[in-house]
């Protein structure tokens, strides 16, 4: 049996309790809605980059379980201020953290977003650490489509 | 409760409930290091060994293909086969084994039925009527017929306790409703619905009717002569059966009248260039080589529904609902949905603050295997205003240690959450 406290630390049930950044942004300039139809889980992401790449601001609105409430949280601090492109660098070492079959890796880089490190014990529930992520990568690529994770 | 013997002639009695649950090898094995609790059979049941041979001898034995081979191993492939017609057509009081249709499962069977006699009953401005509980397998079919017809979809409501609101059917069901089609059993809170009502309603104005039987089958004697419905689905892998196989009974009557769905093999009487005639009923809705192993085993799982017995399944099955009921009554911060006036086997609850997903991690975690999600129901979820539910359903084979077991996992998923 594993410690499932190390899938629910403090800091995923903090920020599945009182998420950070939620609600519309104003001045968006690019957005996206992702959806999982397995759960029901809703995630939009907005986002404003101003024109050197960098996140100024981000926030999310959406309704879904703790871990996936708490990664679009953590996802918006982690991200506020960044440039567009380590942001994806961020996501490729965040999708190996917590989906690839490979050696552990430690996290190392990724800072608040290693909380979610317990999620490769639980393949059931890596969908729903990733679905605002691929909606991030969605609003920052200006596809209008929505994302699904099936 | 009585067994067949593996001569498969005479019977020996099981001795009780714990000989019918160690029938099951699926359930004896550990999840994390616990004792597997297995409270999803309304997702699918778990089969008994008596299945599982059946299958494997077929494979082993006498694999061959059926209605085509002189030889002999493919004669007695084919007389297993059809032998498992009559056995069905018994289980649900059909008059006439040859309106028993194999499937792949209850989704084929109203699709079967939608493509088929639907397509030529329902017209622009028809209307077709299903409730408000059902399955998706029992609205999508109807709403891509209603949209293909330009025919009008209509919805019994239910009410706060997840029962049907059956006192204005006079209003839902008018001239112009051309198929009326329900579930027996909700899947997603348990409800066993008044289906005979809706039935006569329909039948008096000449629309045919349709009973999903797939939450049912192994819980409750299921007739249609009874039932008065003009076709009843359902599926193997819910009443201890192989998954893959379904079944679809229809009025041998209409059957004849329809047309066939699938071509190909085995439907036909003829083929030629210029015009193709085609098999009686059942097999002409049964195109390709069908499902041979699964319909053997569904046999063997129709058997086994036998030998246990009915009124063992429901004394059994409605105490362990009643027990599971009162003991999650007691558990704080917990909320059942649906209170349906009459419940067969399926309990729906949610905690709160928790979602669904994260308690049904944590409870597995526990050994126990539940449901978290929207059980194929998303319009009945909404009517609940919630986005899922957990869900504890039952079987023969559970016991009552195993709703302790349940109900000290949702303790701990409190726990965490705390």
């Amino acid at each position: 049996m594993n410690d499932i406290r190390e899938l629910y630390q403090d800091m995923i049930l903090d920020h599945s309790r009182s998420p950070r950044n939620y609600g519309p942004l104003d001045r968006e300039n690019h957005s996206a809605q992702g959806h999982n139809p397995l759960c029901g889980d809703d995630v939009s992401i907005h986002i404003y980059r101003n024109s050197a790449g960098v996140i100024e601001e981000i926030t999310f609105e959406g309704s879904g379980c703790a871990i996936s409430t708490a990664s679009a949280s953590i996802l918006t601090g982690v991200l506020k201020g960044r440039l567009e492109e380590d942001v994806r660098l961020i996501f490729s070492s965040f999708r190996k953290m917590v989906a690839d079959d490979g050696e552990v890796p430690s996290g190392e880089g990724l800072g608040k977003l290693a909380v979610f490190s317990g999620v490769r014990q639980y393949p059931a529930r890596i969908k729903c650490a990733t679905l605002c992520w691929h909606t991030l990568i969605q609003a920052l690529d200006g596809k209008m489509e929505e994302v699904s994770t099936e | 409760m009585s067994r067949r013997s593996p001569t498969g002639e005479s019977r020996v009695p099981f001795a009780d409930l714990a000989e019918v649950r160690s029938q099951f090898p699926c359930l004896q094995q550990q999840i994390h290091g616990k004792q597997l609790i297995y409270l999803d059979s309304a997702a699918t049941s778990q089969k008994p060994s008596q299945v599982i041979e059946a299958v494997d001898s077929y494979y082993r034995e006498y694999c061959s293909n059926v209605h085509r081979g002189v030889h002999t191993l493919s004669e007695r492939a084919t007389s297993r086969y059809e032998g498992v017609r009559p056995k069905v057509a018994v289980l649900i009081n059909a008059p006439d084994p040859h309106s028993v249709i194999f499937t792949r499962s209850t989704t084929e069977g109203i699709n079967l039925v939608a493509r088929t006699i639907g397509r030529s009953r329902v017209g622009e401005g028809d209307e077709v009527l299903i409730s408000a509980m059902e399955h998706h397998a029992n609205i999508v079919p109807w709403q891509m017929l209603c949209e293909e017809q330009g025919a009008i979809l209509r919805v019994i409501p239910c009410d706060e306790n997840g029962d049907l609101i059956l006192n204005d059917l006079g209003s839902l069901i008018t001239d112009r409703t051309k198929v009326v089609s329900v579930g027996y059993v909700s899947n997603a809170v348990g409800t066993r619905h008044d289906v005979k009502k809706i039935i006569s309603a329909a039948r008096t104005r000449g629309a045919i009717t349709l009973i999903d039987a797939a939450q049912a089958i192994s819980h409750i004697p299921v007739d249609v002569e009874d039932l008065g419905c003009d076709f009843l689905a359902f599926s193997g892998h819910k009443m201890y059966g192989p998954t893959g196989i379904g079944v679809l009974w229809g009025r041998k009557e209409l059957l004849d009248q329809m047309s066939p769905w699938q071509g190909g093999g085995d439907m036909i009487r003829t083929v030629s260039f210029e015009r193709t005639t085609y098999a009686d009923t059942p097999w002409k809705f049964e195109a390709g080589t069908p499902n041979i192993a699964g319909v053997i085993g569904l046999g063997a799982a129709v058997d086994f529904l036998n030998d246990v017995g009915f009124e063992t399944i429901q004394e059994h099955e409605s105490q362990l609902v009643a027990e599971a009921m009162a003991r999650l009554d007691q558990v704080e911060g917990l909320s059942i949905i649906g209170r349906p006036s009459h419940r067969i086997s399926v309990i729906s609850f949610i905690l709160d603050g928790i979602h669904p997903h994260d308690a049904g991690t944590i409870i597995d975690q526990h050994s126990v295997a539940i449901r978290a999600g929207h059980h194929c129901a998303m319009p009945l979820m909404k009517h609940f205003g919630v986005p899922a539910t957990i869900r504890a359903s039952f079987a023969v084979y559970n016991t009552h240690d195993e709703i302790e077991a349940l109900t000290s996992a949702i303790e701990s998923v409190k726990a965490v959450f705390r």
